[in-house]
């Protein structure tokens, strides 16, 4: 138990790119056992604890790192565990080095110590051994219900059901599990971890309703009414695709990022027609943007057999705001990086389809408010780009049912609810809200942050 | 599980379901919809809220055999149940007193304006109703849809029922003959909505059509069911499904349902339920 002085995290065990390219498993295999140790060894164990403030959950990261060392992977998960109820799922899609891994001391000669890595390893150590169910308080009789299944409500849910909270979670899909399951690729994340999370939470007592629109059955102040709920918590997320507003975007092969993906992930297109959903992908696909929606988009497209992907990204390579380990994977697989550049017009035969997209190439300017340089149109720039297939991944914003159905619910101009950062609470008595729907597309672990936050206060108001 | 409590075979190709989902008929309205999926493997499907109801909480369905998924629901039998069961979907229809109205059911198209039919004469319009198909054997509901009329007219495009020729012309000669029409919906594939909406548009009748856009989730996440309304791109799930048809472009629509024309043909070519198990092809 020596310390690891290699200024190199161990390398994830992954896939062949060439392999992968065509299949939809898993990417990367994650660690062994010594590789985990190899890679533990690295820590430092710093007293100041300073990757644990990059963790928006404080994750007591040296302390869990030092169990591994000892090989003591169930004290390891223990400790992750107690903040954070998704280990197996943030371990593999935490943007780490803008979090934890960012502050990281081994970073500043070298890179970080591989905490997602180690995280996800003992997360899945756990699941091979068997998952206990973990111990709830005495039932209390108050009931809450959760409003979306995405990670901020699965986390709701499970802390309040712990609390002896009798909790209910309406989901609008036919699975739970929000973005987790319709969004996110198999290959990326496996389904079958997040079910079993799901499984997990069944086994304390939550209920879980699938094809449940809240705002088309009831509407929140129906469930704190007519249907007995004491609290409610929204967890909608940022389901709202939007697009350009460039012409040509209703055209036959156009899809946003949500179609593209909850046809082959949720309804599993890419095993059609042994399921009946279908997905046509082309030959040249072009996703717009550049964050890990459009990272997804490029991968699953080459999976699903296109020749040619091309990410067409506005800014340069060291603005994309993808995670930067998928940026690598899709660079490898063969993806196409078309930056600094950006469709004026999609254009379509008579037939209604895609055929190419008018683009212009842009430079960096001045930085604007977000910090960075400004991308700006090259005059005279413009090119014709053939193209068959556009998927469109610029962002996604709030699906308005479940505000413009609620009395009294206040949102922000861009149509997200607004709720305290501090206690998730809303303008609406015993109405919390947390995760995409408050903040905007975010992270995963940003969504399970505000979720505990929420059941922090929800629990505090089911006391008086 | 929803399940199957009445199963009627209209026409062969046509058939009829009643499902017991209290949830959704508790709440849904005329204008509605559901999307369902049949099993594990299934594609959701949406299909408009025929009738409902609250007491007996049921919903009753019509659909028409097209492709893999409706034919392998014509094969289900009262007893069987449905996975999943989702709605009531979409804006409910604007039922006001316009005075008086023309409702129009072209095909499949009568199951959806029935209700609509029904919440309009509720709502005191004087109320014209016209049903249409391509032969009488597609025609279904004609008494119960002339039930909720105070004039009612039947057509076919072979004249095997009623009068001979398409529900437009039905609906020309009631514009001529009264002078005065207020308000008309018009429901059955596109082709009959535009030329309905083609029609009315230089009286200036307000006139709405409901689009059968294909969907995924039917909650406005995934903007498949892009339609263009005047300027504007709206989500026919989450937007509609009813819009004015004077501002929708139904050549668009028309071109965005052949989509997956290759792949339909695929699903149904192969047989994914098994190749002739549950008997769809
Ligand atoms: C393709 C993609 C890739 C991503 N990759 C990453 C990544 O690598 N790392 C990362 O940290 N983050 C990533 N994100 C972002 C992350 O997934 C989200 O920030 C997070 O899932 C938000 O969680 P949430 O609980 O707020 O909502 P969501 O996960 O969006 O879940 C909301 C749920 O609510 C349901 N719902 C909506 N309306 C209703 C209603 N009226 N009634 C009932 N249910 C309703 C929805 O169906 C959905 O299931 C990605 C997002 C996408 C789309
Ligand atoms: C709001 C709405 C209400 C509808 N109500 C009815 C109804 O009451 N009765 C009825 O018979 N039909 C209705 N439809 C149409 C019905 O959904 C389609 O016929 C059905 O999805 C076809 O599926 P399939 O697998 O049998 O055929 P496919 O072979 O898959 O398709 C046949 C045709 O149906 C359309 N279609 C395919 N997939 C979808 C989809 N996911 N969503 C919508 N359309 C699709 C396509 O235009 C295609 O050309 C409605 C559609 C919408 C959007
Ligand atoms: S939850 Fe995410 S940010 Fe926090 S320690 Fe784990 S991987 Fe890092
Ligand atoms: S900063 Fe890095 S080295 Fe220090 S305790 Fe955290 S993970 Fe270990
Ligand atoms: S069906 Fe997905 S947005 Fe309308």
């Amino acid at each position: 138990m020596s310390l690891n002085n290699s200024p190199k995290k161990n390398e994830m065990p992954c896939q062949d790119p060439k392999v992968r390219a065509k299949n939809f498993d898993e990417v990367a295999l994650g660690y062994t056992e010594e590789q985990a140790i190899d890679e533990a060894n690295r820590c430092l164990g710093c007293k100041k604890e300073p990757c644990r403030e990059g963790c928006p959950v404080q994750v007591p990261i040296p302390q869990f790192i030092a169990k591994i060392k000892e090989s003591d992977f169930a004290g390891a998960i223990a400790t992750i565990k107690d903040k954070n109820a998704l280990p197996a799922v943030c371990g593999r899609v935490c943007p780490q080095e803008a979090q934890c891994e960012k502050y990281c001391v081994r970073g500043k000669k070298g890179e970080p110590v591989g905490i997602g890595r180690l995280e996800r390893f003992v997360a899945d150590w756990e699941r091979a051994q068997g998952v206990k169910p973990v111990e709830c308080a005495p039932p209390t009789g108050k009931k809450v219900a959760v409003v979306g299944s995405g990670p901020a409500g699965l986390t709701v849910a499970a802390d309040c059901a712990q609390a002896g909270h009798e909790v209910t979670i309406f989901e609008a899909l036919h699975v739970p599990g929000g973005v987790l399951m319709y969004g996110i690729p198999e290959f990326r994340l496996p389904k079958a971890i997040v079910q079993a999370e799901i499984e997990n939470l069944k086994k304390i007592g939550v209920k879980v309703e699938v094809d449940s629109v809240i705002g088309a059955i009831d509407t929140v102040d129906e469930l704190l009414e007519n249907e007995g709920f004491d609290a409610v918590f929204i967890g909608t997320g940022a389901g709202l695709p939007y697009f350009l507003g460039i012409p040509g975007e209703n055209l036959n092969g156009v899809y946003s990022a949500n179609e593209f993906l909850t046809r082959t992930n949720l309804m599993k297109a890419y095993l059609f027609p042994e399921y009946d959903t279908p997905i046509k992908v082309g030959k040249k696909v072009a996703v717009l943007g550049g964050g890990n929606v459009a990272m997804d988009c490029a991968r699953t497209a080459l999976r699903l057999g296109a020749e040619e992907v091309h990410i067409v990204y506005r800014r340069s390579m060291e603005e994309l705001p993808a995670r930067i380990e998928e940026v690598h994977h899709a660079e490898e697989e063969g993806v196409i990086f078309d930056i600094l550049t950006n469709p004026t017009e999609i254009i379509g035969n008579d037939d209604n389809w895609v055929t190419g997209m008018t683009c212009l190439k842009y430079e960096l300017g001045e930085p604007d408010e977000s910090g960075r340089r400004k991308p700006v149109a090259i005059e005279g720039s413009d090119f014709h780009m053939p193209i068959d297939t556009v998927v469109v991944a610029i962002g996604q914003g709030p699906n308005p049912l479940v505000p413009r159905t609620t009395k009294g619910l206040e949102t922000n101009r861009k149509g997200n609810i607004v709720a305290s950062e501090e206690t998730g609470a809303t303008s609406k008595p015993r109405v919390y809200a947390g995760g995409d729907v408050v903040t905007g597309a975010a992270t995963v672990i940003k969504a399970m942050g505000a979720g505990r936050v929420a059941a922090t206060n929800i629990c505090e108001l089911l006391k008086k | 599980m929803y399940k199957i409590l009445k199963k009627e075979v209209l026409s062969p190709t046509l058939k009829l379901f009643e499902i017991d989902a209290p949830k959704v008929a508790k709440k849904c309205q005329a204008g509605q919809f559901i999307i369902l999926r049949i099993d594990e493997k299934g594609e959701r499907i949406p299909l408009t809220i025929a009738d409902f109801n609250r007491e007996k909480g049921t919903i009753t369905l019509i659909f028409a055999e097209v492709g893999k998924t409706t034919k392998q629901l014509g094969q289900m039998e009262a007893g069987d149940a449905l996975l999943d069961f989702v709605g009531p979907l979409g804006r409910p229809s604007e039922i006001e007193k316009y005075g008086r109205v023309v409702c129009i059911g072209a095909g499949v198209g009568i199951a959806p304006v029935f209700p609509i039919t029904r919440a309009l004469k509720e709502a005191g319009n004087e109320v014209i109703g016209i049903a249409g198909a391509r032969n009488k054997e597609l025609l279904f509901w004609t008494d119960e849809f002339k039930a909720q009329c105070d004039e009612f007219h039947i057509c076919t495009d072979d004249g095997s029922a009623g009068e001979k020729g398409f529900v437009s012309d039905v609906l020309k000669k009631i514009i001529e003959e009264k002078g005065k029409v207020d308000y008309v919906i018009s429901i059955g594939p596109i082709p009959a909505m535009k030329v309905c909406a083609e029609l009315t548009k230089p009286y200036g009748i307000k006139t709405f059509v409901s689009l059968n856009s294909i969907m995924v989730d039917g909650t406005g996440m995934c903007g498949a069911c892009r339609v263009t309304v005047g300027d504007e791109t709206k989500f026919a799930c989450v937007d509609g499904p009813e819009f004015d048809g004077h501002l929708v472009d139904f050549n668009e629509q028309m071109r965005r349902a052949q989509i997956f024309k290759d792949e339909e043909q695929r699903a149904l070519a192969a047989g994914s339920c098994g190749g002739g198990g549950c008997g769809c092809h």
